[in-house]
C-alpha cells in the first residue's frame, strides 16, 4: 500500500514498514520517529545508520547481536526506542522488521 | 490495530535447557515486540537462577518421545550430558546465548525476574543464593497480582 509520509509517497507494508529503502530519507525518518512519539537525536542517528550498514550488508538483526557488537547496551536501546527497539528502529530506518526471535 | 497481548506472565517450574529456553525465547520475544513481561521461577525451574547451577542444565533424554532415544538408552550414564552438550552446541552455532548471558539480556531488556517463595523455603536457599537479576521473593498470591491490566496472560511451563 502507499502512504504519504513527510509529503513523500512512499510503498510500505500491512505494518508500516518501508517496502524500498531507496525511497527513505532523513525526513521520512523524523515522521516515522515521531508517529513512534521519538524525537531523534545523535544517539538514535548512530544506531539507525548501524542497523542501515547491517542490512546492506545482508547480517541478519537481533538483540543478542547488537549486545556482542557493543554499539549499544541493550538496557539504553530499550530506553532510546520505547515499544520493542529492534522493530522501532528498524521501522524508522525503513528497513524490514528482523525475523529474528532474539 | 496490532496484538491485544499487553503483558506476559511466565511460571517455569522445570529446569531442563528446553523448557528454561522456552520460556526465556518467550520472554525475550514479548519485550521485542514492546508487549511486557516476567517470569517466576518455582520448584525444580528455580535452577535457571541459582549461581552453581545454572551453566550445568540438562536436556531431558528419558520421557521425552522427540529426542528419538529408546527410553532405555536415554537412562545410561552419560546419555543425558551427552545430549546436553549437542544441544547447547547447536543453541550457540545459532547465537542462542547460554543461561547466565541471556539472563543479562532478559534482565536489561525490562524482563522482571521473581522466586518462589514456597520453593526457595523448601530447596532451603537464601537470596545470595540467587542470581543479581532476581528482582525479589514472592508468593503465588503477590505474582498474580502482577496481572494488573487487560491483556495479561499467565503461561505455565
Amino acid at each position: 500500500m502507499e502512504k504519504v509520509i513527510a509529503n513523500i509517497p512512499v510503498k510500505v507494508n500491512e505494518q508500516g514498514y518501508l517496502l524500498d529503502f531507496s525511497q527513505w530519507n532523513e525526513d521520512i525518518a523524523r515522521e516515522l520517529a515521531r508517529e513512534k512519539g521519538i524525537v531523534l537525536t545523535d544517539e538514535h542517528w548512530r544506531i539507525i545508520r548501524y542497523l542501515q550498514e547491517k542490512h546492506k550488508a545482508d547480517e541478519p538483526l537481533s538483540i543478542r547481536g547488537i549486545k556482542k557488537s557493543g554499539i549499544i547496551p541493550i538496557k539504553e536501546f530499550y530506553r532510546l526506542f520505547p515499544g520493542g527497539p529492534l522493530k522501532v528502529a528498524s521501522l524508522i530506518a525503513g528497513i524490514p522488521k528482523p525475523k529474528s526471535c532474539l | 490495530m496490532g496484538t491485544t497481548v499487553k503483558k506476559m506472565l511466565f511460571i517455569l517450574s522445570k529446569a531442563t535447557l528446553e523448557n528454561v529456553y522456552a520460556a526465556f525465547i518467550m520472554a525475550n520475544g514479548a519485550r521485542m515486540e514492546g508487549i511486557e513481561a516476567e517470569i517466576f521461577f518455582t520448584f525444580f525451574g528455580l535452577e535457571a537462577v541459582e549461581k552453581k547451577k545454572l551453566e550445568h542444565l540438562h536436556t531431558a533424554t528419558v520421557g521425552n518421545p522427540a529426542m528419538h532415544i529408546p527410553t532405555l538408552l536415554g537412562g545410561l550414564p552419560g546419555m543425558e550430558a551427552l545430549a546436553s552438550n549437542m544441544m547447547k552446541r547447536r543453541m550457540e552455532q545459532m547465537d542462542i546465548p547460554p543461561v547466565g548471558e541471556f539472563l543479562e539480556i532478559l534482565s536489561d531488556s525490562g524482563v522482571r525476574l521473581w522466586a518462589c517463595k514456597l520453593a526457595v523455603d523448601m530447596f532451603k536457599l537464601k537470596e545470595e543464593d540467587l542470581v543479581d537479576e532476581i528482582e525479589g521473593i514472592l508468593t503465588i498470591g503477590d505474582f498474580y497480582n502482577r496481572a494488573d491490566m487487560e491483556g495479561t496472560h499467565i503461561v505455565f511451563i
